[in-house]
């Protein structure tokens, strides 16, 4: 079976092609603006300007036509309400015009779900970390229940907005990373885990206000900026371990690229006798090929969508979703 | 002493009284170590371990001023991060909830509820609220493991504490926790008055309504 997926929750639109087995296609392209930020509507309209040249892309690199494909896929929500609108609309016309199933697909389940694709992991604990997203998930009585989650910003948008009130630019992950390997003295910076859940907005406020007090250098914040938010991040992550006996992590989203982050969940699931897994970069970050392979399992559980089901949910919860598939 | 419990957090032991001090009843103690982790670095993992070890400590001895079943504490040691604390024998709420009749559980959720807004009128929020972490004995719901407790008395943390035993136990007891969690809020309303009650659920609801694109975009426009 082939299913087409196209993901657009936010800067990026992707298209992928995918197989039980594997990825055949998998074609990106990122909405940037100089100073980082996103408004929806710009973003949508990229996403409007760019879909029919990925889509053609993502069939000829797949080396499939269009009725080859057995499903289309579309992100359905979390998101920005004009880029899932677009997507949407995307999907719908494919379906109608070449008259193919279409199934809705939950972005942050997607994330989890796609590893199965590449890896022999089953039931893992996910932390799923990405500039809106920041959501430790895992299955249980037939859903992804939310095990943590941020109560204010997502890891990556604390970062960007670091980075932005510093004047490192955007995106700000990377260059934090590299700052903070340079930094030596740890600056307490506010620790903030509430339960399961963790809250990242105290730490960043404070951490700025550490920068534009001049007292501390930059290496230093920066370093102590990731120690302590990513500390909290594998904290509550071995906690959902903890709770549901369950022996797997996987990292994913766009903050899974940051090494720090992986060197210390690798180190907690190592302490506990876990397995960890990264999957490779292009399917931790938005993609495709991640709707497109969860649209396939859901399509092959019998999954039926309507045109009125297709309705986008900007508000799309993890646990919404009956996971009927594994 | 004998290993029973390997949490995310800590070790924690069940000993005899006896072995640790003097004799004295067949007294049993839960002895609990904060293990030191690998992954983070020192300064952050000896400052969480002894904040934590201290807090604990001081949270247990208010809430029981206040009239919150929780565990006596009989030392605290901060060279080797441990507490030790009465064994509070009996059966978590986690597993005696799903075995008795709803009539029962919904009492139990309201006793809960009473003991939550007791701990809440001392200005104390437990921080880890699930139903692994309170205990029937006798009759009695203890609360335990204040590892995560903070000292607050705000509207904001009270509601927090709330809408995390709510998703607890929607995650634990997920075909019957909206009646349940509805008693607990019965319970404590007992306790804290219905005008508190009132505040706390529109403080649950606007937690909720917190959804991640709600409030970012905002941010993201910057």
């Amino acid at each position: 079976m082939i299913a087409l997926g196209i993901e657009g929750t936010a800067h990026t639109l992707g298209v992928g092609i995918v197989t039980e087995e594997k990825v055949l296609a998998n074609i990106f392209d990122m909405f940037k603006t100089e100073k980082g930020g996103i408004h929806p509507k710009e973003a949508a309209e990229h996403h409007a300007k760019l879909i029919k040249s990925l889509l053609k892309k993502a069939l000829e690199e797949a080396e499939v036509s269009i009725e080859d494909i057995d499903v289309i896929a579309f992100s359905q929500g979390p998101g920005l309400g004009p880029c899932l609108r677009v997507v949407a609309t995307a999907a719908r016309a494919l379906a109608i015009k070449y008259n193919k199933p279409i199934v809705g697909v939950n972005h942050c389940i997607a994330h989890v779900e796609v590893v199965k694709l590449v890896s022999d992991v089953k039931d893992p604990v996910g932390l799923y970390v990405s500039g809106g997203n920041t959501q430790v998930i895992a299955l249980e009585g037939g859903r992804y229940r939310v095990f943590g989650e941020t109560l204010d910003i997502g890891i990556g948008n604390a970062l960007d907005m670091f980075a932005r009130e510093v004047g490192l630019g955007f995106p700000g992950g990377p260059k934090i990373e590299r700052l903070a390997k340079k930094g030596r003295k740890y600056i307490e910076l506010p620790y903030a885990v509430k339960g399961m859940d963790l809250s990242f907005s105290g730490l960043l406020t404070e951490a700025v206000r550490k920068f534009k007090s001049g007292k501390y250098k930059i290496e230093d914040i920066a370093y102590s900026f990731q120690e302590t938010a990513f500390a909290a991040l594998v904290e509550v992550t071995e906690r959902a371990l903890a709770h549901t006996g369950k022996d797997e992590v996987v990292l994913v989203g766009g903050v899974a690229a940051n090494n720090r982050l992986r060197e210390m969940l690798s180190a907690m699931a190592e302490d506990r006798g876990a397995r960890f897994y990264v999957p490779p970069y292009d399917l931790c970050r938005d993609n495709g090929a991640m709707i497109a392979y969860t649209g396939l399992l859901m399509y092959k559980a019998g999954i039926k969508f309507e045109l009125k089901d297709t309705i986008v949910k900007q508000k799309f919860r993890t646990d919404e979703v009956e996971v009927t598939w594994t | 002493m004998e290993l029973i419990k390997q949490g995310a957090e800590a070790k924690i032991y069940l000993a005899r009284f006896e072995e640790l001090y003097f004799p004295f009843n067949d007294e049993k103690v839960i002895v609990k170590y904060r293990l030191p982790k690998r992954y983070r670095i020192k300064e952050i993992d000896e400052k969480l371990r002894k904040e934590r070890t201290v807090r604990e400590a001081r949270l247990l001895h208010r809430a029981k001023e206040f009239g919150v079943n929780v565990p006596h504490i009989y030392e605290v040691d901060l060279k080797d991060m441990k507490i030790v604390m009465e064994f509070i024998e009996g059966e978590r709420l986690k597993e005696l909830l799903e075995k008795v009749p709803m009539e029962e559980r919904l009492e139990l959720c309201r006793e809960i509820g009473r003991q939550l807004g007791r701990l809440h009128n001392a200005g104390i929020i437990h921080g880890d609220l699930t139903t692994s972490n309170m205990i029937l004995r006798e009759g009695k719901i203890y609360f335990i493991d204040f590892g995560l407790g903070e000292f607050d008395d705000t509207l904001e943390t009270q509601g927090v504490d709330l809408h995390l035993l709510k998703r607890a136990m929607e995650s634990t007891h997920y075909k019957w926790f909206e009646k349940g969690f509805e008693a607990v809020l019965e319970g404590y309303a007992e306790v804290r008055g219905k005008e508190k009650e009132k505040e706390l659920r529109e403080k649950i609801d606007e937690i909720e309504s917190r959804g991640r694109y709600v409030k970012e975009r905002k941010w993201m426009k910057g």
